[in-house]
């Protein structure tokens, strides 16, 4: 850890966690830029020259309204995500806390199986709306629910599987009694896709993005006291509660608006920042690192899924977590080793 | 007083036993239950209590008994609260050996699939074991990892193949019936052999829950006890799944619910538990037989919605003693 004075800011650094989300970042730009040049129309040059305003009018149309946004969204969702995660790991202090865990992906999910299966609706707003809402929904039930004088890490976490289970099981119900095409797309949406995505889809992620990153990364000295426990971190001068409900906020928030955008992509949030920490070597919940993480994990994944030759395009949350537990499992593995 | 407790819970379960005999779509009066259960005349009603609803029940109790049990044992293991018994990679893998057996071989009934979800939640327990034994925490990330890559090319499957997805959704939400006397009698030896194990390593688990060093001090072989544990789990969570298909939330919320009247000794979690724990599903699945009559919901979502509300009023109520 250093400490860097620029004209009377001091800033704490650590090298090493500094120059791995720069290579982070620089590694999910380049997975991007290669995305805006995937299929067959238009190649990286090409796509290049688009970008800095030298391309034909197809190429434009091909990479500003086809690949950019979904690139964006790979990259935006993927950063909320893992942000999410290394917020709620921190705060639950246990390594399966994720936003996954505190409801919002069930929420959302459950909210767009009941707009695609019980409304019938296919409109993408609407089902985001739904998403979005009962995502937001129940994680402010488990807030709710586990408010007790203070809310407790690990009271949180548990009434949170709780109302978790309940909505999965209202998941698998509905799947049971839909009819069977109906009922496999609402299983393509559980899995998480970035396929047709459009600029509407990406607007509210950055949103979300622009207020809630600022946020964590202000907050995250004082989330790395509270992982000491709450009585340290309270004689240390955190208000806990009112710091909790803040971070609790934005992680619910920034995965809620991912999750109704892109469908509840499993994994990134609960691995981007267990891959994070374990590149930096930094202590802490290394809020930046994992936003890094998380982008490059869900770009590579969409980028995998529209190159790969299967019969038809996967949805990408399948990658996700083959490819991001197939890299936990063997960073466990080398750790085992030495 | 945990004694007594203990036996008013196995008074419930005998309760819910009997229930799940006498409720059900056919309206049949208990004294006629009793009778045919004892003397089957061959006839209608018979057949309804001897080839549906005794196996279903015996099922019951296996699947529940195996599930508390395995929940018990791995939250002890991982000394973390979140853990569930699936957690070992035991429920993917026998998930993703079943939709395997459905795409590669054709298998399509329940009998077969009891073998293929047998072995694959055997292997991924041995992956998950391998990768994380010594160390609690890396055992939990090792489990999710896992987990993530095998549900991973599970939806991989089903969202390129509507045939595999059709069965597929109804083995997952998890359920009791439908299974016949020879899928209890494939999976009992199992649950068996389990609980046994299970049962006799009270001791050893409260040893582990002081710590290393303090459990070695204690003159416990920490690695055997949990090459044991693991064991148990696999073979309890492993057969309940391959039985049953995945019923998820009752392993993680019994030994939760227990511990707020046993307190931290694992002798005593784990008795509760595999009380608690099918007198639970044997209830889920009566109250899923009549809700929404002459239909029925299948177990593994009734126990959800009845256990969630309970499980979170305990987490309310009572002080939560950690695992």
């Amino acid at each position: 850890m250093k400490t860097v004075r620029l004209s009377g800011i001091a800033v704490r650094v650590h090298p090493r966690a500094s120059v791995v989300v720069l290579c982070l970042a620089a590694a999910g730009l380049a997975v991007g830029l290669f995305g805006l040049s995937t299929g067959s129309a238009v190649g990286v040059g090409e796509a290049l020259r688009t970008l800095f305003g030298q391309g034909d009018a197809t190429s434009e149309m091909v990479v500003y309204s086809l690949r950019a946004p979904r690139v964006l969204l790979a990259l935006l969702v993927g950063a909320a995500l893992g942000v999410g995660g290394a917020v709620v790991q921190s705060l639950s202090r246990n390594p399966l806390g994720s936003p996954d865990i505190i409801g919002v992906n069930a929420g959302a999910a459950a909210g767009a199986v009941l707009m695609l299966l019980v409304l019938g609706t296919a409109s993408t707003q609407a089902i985001s709306l739904g998403a979005l809402a009962c995502g937001l929904g129940a994680g402010l039930l488990v807030y709710v629910l586990s408010f007790q004088r203070g809310v407790k890490g690990t009271r949180l976490v548990l009434v949170g599987i709780g109302v978790t289970a309940m909505l999965q099981s209202l998941i698998a119900y509905l799947l049971t009694r839909a009819d069977l095409y109906e009922s496999q797309g609402a299983k393509v949406w559980l899995i998480g896709s970035l396929a047709g995505t459009g600029w509407e889809k990406v607007w509210p992620v950055a949103a979300a993005l622009a207020i809630g990153l600022p946020v964590a990364l202000a907050l995250s000295r004082a989330l790395a006291l509270m992982e000491m426990g709450d009585s340290a971190a309270g004689a240390l001068g955190v208000r806990v509660e009112r710091l909790r409900l803040v971070l609790l906020l934005v992680a619910v928030g920034l995965s809620g608006v991912a999750v109704s955008s892109a469908g509840p992509i499993g994994f990134v949030a609960l691995a981007a920042p267990q891959l994070a920490r374990r590149v930096t070597r930094a202590p802490g919940p290394g809020v930046g690192s994992s936003a890094a993480m998380g982008a490059l994990l869900l770009a590579a994944a969409d980028l995998l899924v529209q190159r790969l030759p299967t019969p038809g395009q996967l949805p990408v949350g399948v990658l996700t977590g083959g490819l991001g537990g197939i890299y936990l499992a063997w960073l466990l593995y080398r750790e085992w080793r030495s | 007083m945990r004694l007594t407790g203990l036996v008013v819970l196995s008074a419930v379960f005998l309760c819910m036993s009997v229930l799940s005999l006498a409720i059900g779509a056919q309206e049949i009066p208990l004294g006629e239950v009793w009778q045919q259960f004892w003397h089957p005349d061959g006839g209608e009603t018979a057949a309804v209590i001897h080839e549906l609803r005794v196996p279903r029940t015996l099922l019951g109790i296996c699947v529940g008994t195996a599930l508390g049990l395995a929940g018990a044992l791995m939250q002890a293991l991982t000394r973390n609260p979140l853990a569930d018994p699936g957690l070992l990679g035991v429920n993917s893998g026998a998930s993703l050996a079943v939709v395997c057996s459905i795409l590669f071989f054709g298998a399509s009934d329940m009998s077969t699939w009891v073998w293929f979800s047998m072995a694959g939640a055997l292997i991924a327990a041995v992956v998950v074991y391998a990768l994380g034994a010594h160390h609690p925490t890396r055992l939990v990330l090792a489990g999710a990892a896992v987990s993530a890559s095998l549900i991973a090319a599970i939806n991989g499957v089903l969202s390129l193949d509507a045939g595999v997805f059709d069965q597929w959704r109804f083995w997952d939400v998890g359920a009791l019936a439908g299974r016949s006397l020879a899928v209890v009698e494939q999976v009992a030896p199992f649950v068996l052999a389990g609980t046994l194990l299970a049962l006799g390593l009270g001791r050893g688990l409260n040893a582990l829950a002081l710590g290393e060093q303090t459990g070695q001090a204690l003159g416990v072989r920490l690695g055997r006890i949990r090459l044991l544990t693991g064991i148990a789990i696999t073979l309890l969570c492993g057969a309940a799944t391959a039985a049953a298909g995945p019923i998820g939330f009752i392993g993680l919320m019994a030994p939760h619910a227990v511990r707020a009247f046993t307190g931290p000794d694992h002798r005593w979690v784990l008795g509760y538990s595999a009380v608690l724990a099918p007198a639970l599903l044997l209830a889920a699945d009566v109250l899923g037989r009549v809700v929404v009559r002459p239909a029925e919901l299948e177990s593994g979502i009734v126990t959800a919605f009845v256990g969630a509300p309970i499980f979170i009023y305990l987490l309310r109520r009572r002080k939560a003693i950690p695992a």
